[in-house]
């Protein structure tokens, strides 16, 4: 075990990966020369060379479009988007092609890629650079939707992704990437997909999170054991398909309460999924209406002040929490 | 193919009907329209008419009986058809409270009944009773009649901790201590209330605000009593020494055998005899108190009595009672004798119908034969549900109880 940061994590994964399998290469905007914009394939240029770590222009449904031909081609590729925000351009891309392959072609073709972005807001990108679109990834059937919260699930959910045979969409929440954590060393070491982590064990409320507001959840339980003598359980989803409901119910079922954190909006957002799945699989052990604590029903505002005012805290969670009893 | 024929609603509130006659009969030929009879609700009588044609082939339910609604009441088929079972019956849906107006009711008393198979629904305000789904589910698991629990969540929810609360407080020891600690009684603190200090508030308003009570207190003169037990003690071994409220319990049994009203509920169906006598005991706890049952006290003799008497404060005292000692008595005795208290008047343990609050035992100066005497006397108060008895039928069952102390050689039987 090392501890490192989540972005170290994630290219020590890569590095493993690019070692262990001849077939797979990365590209994407400015992960060679540049590093990366959060540094993540820092050094890998140099490593593995321009043949296995390439710069592309900026052209997401191109980088993406190749990648599919890529992998259709029998490699397996690793796209960097750079940000979640930008997908948007390669949305068709993803969905209608590398998402539908596999089941239109009644599984003659796949297409085994990993899709790397970066999600969130809280850096003061402004409206339209602080999406957090997890949810609408996990939409579409043909998708994993992968979220990590920490360098050690952050490692072996990415080494996971490249054994997968069909697209994985990899999103790292901006917060993270500097988050401390053990990791184990073993180059095997894989978190399997669909595997809900238990991250603190209560017994008064659950408070399901993934990403970036994982954190928040353990902040907030936190506050409420020490100012409210609430015990949380916290459930970091890790992945939002598959979906792990057995471990969120268990616990709901455990607790007789839900809060779901996520950074996305609530109107039409993966926790409006999570409500009614817990509603449809605990309905007689919920002690109160399932409650969720997401960004406000805003463009994210560029002001400081203002963008925090709009994404959900550990003080949103504690109220919503309190409510509750 | 026959066709059930069930008892309708007619209206949102409506659980029941009277089918108060039969139109037709047996083996009549009805046709779509055709009234076939006449059914009471509430709120008046109406026609029921007959959805399909056909035959009747059988009147399942008679006149003037009391159908809850779905249930079938006749079948309907082709001429010549039999039937092919008789429908069953299906079990009369559980009303709010416990059993039904028929009269004694066999099943052991105060035992919860089949779970309501819809969850009471409160009347006031908007109609429907703000409930969790997992407090709605316990208190059907429990048998407890939810529309009667105060909820303390969000808008008056009832939450899982008020059903629990209500399950301790039929009245089962927790030997958790209150809810948070650290906010002992300092001044002008506020201490939470634990949850048998809520159940016993929950109930003893309750009491107080649905069962109208009236009271009779008498004195006993327990000389004679009191010399029969040591007879009796002398004899029995170490555990079936008699305290003077086990010969209470042995008189109220005997004394309840005898007047079964006063081991009767009240529900707005009518009185609901219980088919044994089960005494709950009041018992001071350092949280509060409690008040399991000695069961079926009825077929217990004196000494069997004292000793599951002492084994029944024991196992309170250290919260192991039985499920079935919990919420299962049909009439209370609490005796602060001990506490050198002259005279107790009780409140009726919910939804008993009486409690007899006993004093101690103390030497008195009274008039007997116009002489002066001391004699040891004890107070006696009966508290009453007015719904389910009155005065005199009170009197008489406290002067049985009086009668059975001071000629105290019945007791032994």
């Amino acid at each position: 075990m090392a501890e490192m940061r989540m972005r170290d994590a994630l290219r020590e994964a890569l590095r493993e990966e690019l070692r262990r399998d001849p077939t797979v290469f990365l590209m994407g905007e400015d992960i060679g020369a540049y590093g990366g914009s959060y540094s993540v394939t820092k050094g890998l240029l140099e490593e593995f060379g321009p043949e296995r770590v390439r710069d592309t222009p900026i052209a997401e449904s191109g980088i993406i479009g190749a990648g599919i031909g890529a992998a259709l081609g029998g490699l397996r590729p690793m796209v960097e988007l750079m940000t979640i925000n930008f997908s948007l351009l390669a949305l068709d891309q993803i969905v209608n092609t590398a998402a539908k392959l596999h089941y239109m072609t009644n599984g003659q073709m796949h297409v085994p890629m990993v899709i790397r972005m970066a999600s969130g807001g809280g850096s003061q990108l402004a409206a339209t650079h602080s999406h957090s679109l997890e949810g609408l990834y996990a939409h579409f059937p043909g998708l994993k939707v992968v979220c990590p919260s920490n360098p050690a699930d952050a490692k072996g959910l990415l080494k996971r992704a490249f054994r997968d045979d069909n697209t994985v969409v990899f999103i790292e929440h901006t917060a993270n990437y500097g988050f401390k954590g053990e990791v184990p060393d073993d180059p095997d070491f894989l978190v399997e997909f669909g595997q809900a982590n238990v991250l603190r064990e209560g017994s008064d409320v659950t408070i399901v999170g993934y990403s970036g507001s994982v954190h928040q959840a353990m902040r907030a339980a936190a506050m409420l054991e020490e100012q409210d003598e609430i015990s949380a359980e916290v459930v970091d989803l890790r992945t939002l398909r598959p979906l792990d409901m057995d471990t969120v119910v268990r616990s709901v079922k455990k607790t007789n309460r839900a809060v779901i954190v996520e950074d996305a909006w609530k109107f039409g957002g993966f926790g409006g999924e999570l409500s009614a799945q817990i509603m449809e699989r605990a309905f007689d052990w919920l002690d109160a209406p399932v409650a969720r604590v997401c960004s406000k029903d805003v463009p994210m505002p560029y002001n400081r002040d203002l963008e925090f005012a709009a994404l959900p805290s550990e003080e949103d969670i504690v109220e919503a929490v309190l409510a509750m009893f | 193919m026959s066709i059930e024929i069930t008892m309708p609603q007619m209206g949102a509130d409506m659980t029941e009907g009277i089918l108060v006659r039969w139109v037709k009969s047996e083996g009549d030929q009805v046709s779509r329209g055709e009234i076939i009879a006449e059914i009471e609700t509430d709120k008046a009588t109406v026609e029921l008419e007959a959805f399909e044609e056909g035959v009747l082939l059988r009147l399942v339910a008679s006149e003037g009986e009391t159908v809850p609604v779905g249930n079938v009441i006749a079948v309907l088929g082709s001429p010549g058809e039999a039937v092919v079972s008789p429908p069953e019956r299906k079990e009369q849906a559980a009303a709010p409270g416990r059993g039904t107006a028929q009269g004694p009711v066999a099943a052991a008393a105060g035992a919860p009944v089949a779970a309501p198979a819809r969850a009471p629904v409160a009347d006031a305000g908007s109609g429907r009773l703000r409930i969790s789904p997992v407090a709605r589910r316990i208190a059907s698991e429990a048998g407890i009649d939810a529309s009667s629990l105060r909820g303390s969540g969000p808008d008056g929810r009832v939450l899982r901790r008020d059903v629990e609360a209500a399950i301790a407080g039929t009245l089962q020891v927790s030997n958790e201590p209150p809810a948070r600690e650290g906010a002992t009684a300092r001044p002008g603190g506020v201490e939470p209330l634990s949850k048998m200090r809520q159940a016993i508030a929950r109930r003893m308003s309750q009491s107080k605000q649905t069962q109208p009570h009236y009271y009779l207190t008498l004195d006993i003169d327990m000389t004679a009593a009191l010399a029969f037990r040591e007879q009796f003690n002398q004899a029995a071994g170490e555990a079936e020494r008699v305290t003077i409220n086990d010969l209470v319990v042995k008189a109220c049994t005997l004394a309840l055998q005898r007047h079964p009203k006063f081991n009767a509920e009240y529900s707005e169906e009518g009185l609901v005899f219980h088919g044994s006598v089960n005494i709950a005991i009041g018992i001071a706890l350092d949280e509060g108190l409690i008040a399991p049952a000695l069961l079926d006290c009825g077929a217990k003799t004196l000494g069997t009595i004292a000793r599951e008497a002492k084994d029944l404060v024991a196992r309170a005292r250290e919260g192991r009672l039985r499920t079935d000692e919990y919420g299962s008595g049909t009439f209370t005795i609490t005796n602060l004798g001990a506490y050198g208290v002259e005279t107790l008047i009780g409140i009726i343990n919910p939804p008993q119908a009486a409690i007899l609050g006993v004093g101690s035992v103390m030497p008195q100066a009274v008039v007997r034969d116009g002489a002066i005497v001391a004699r040891q006397v004890m107070k006696v108060a009966l508290s009453a549900d007015h719904r389910v008895t009155d005065g005199a039928e009170g009197a008489r069952f406290i002067r049985e109880i009086q009668g059975l102390l001071e000629n105290p050689a019945s007791l032994a039987l």
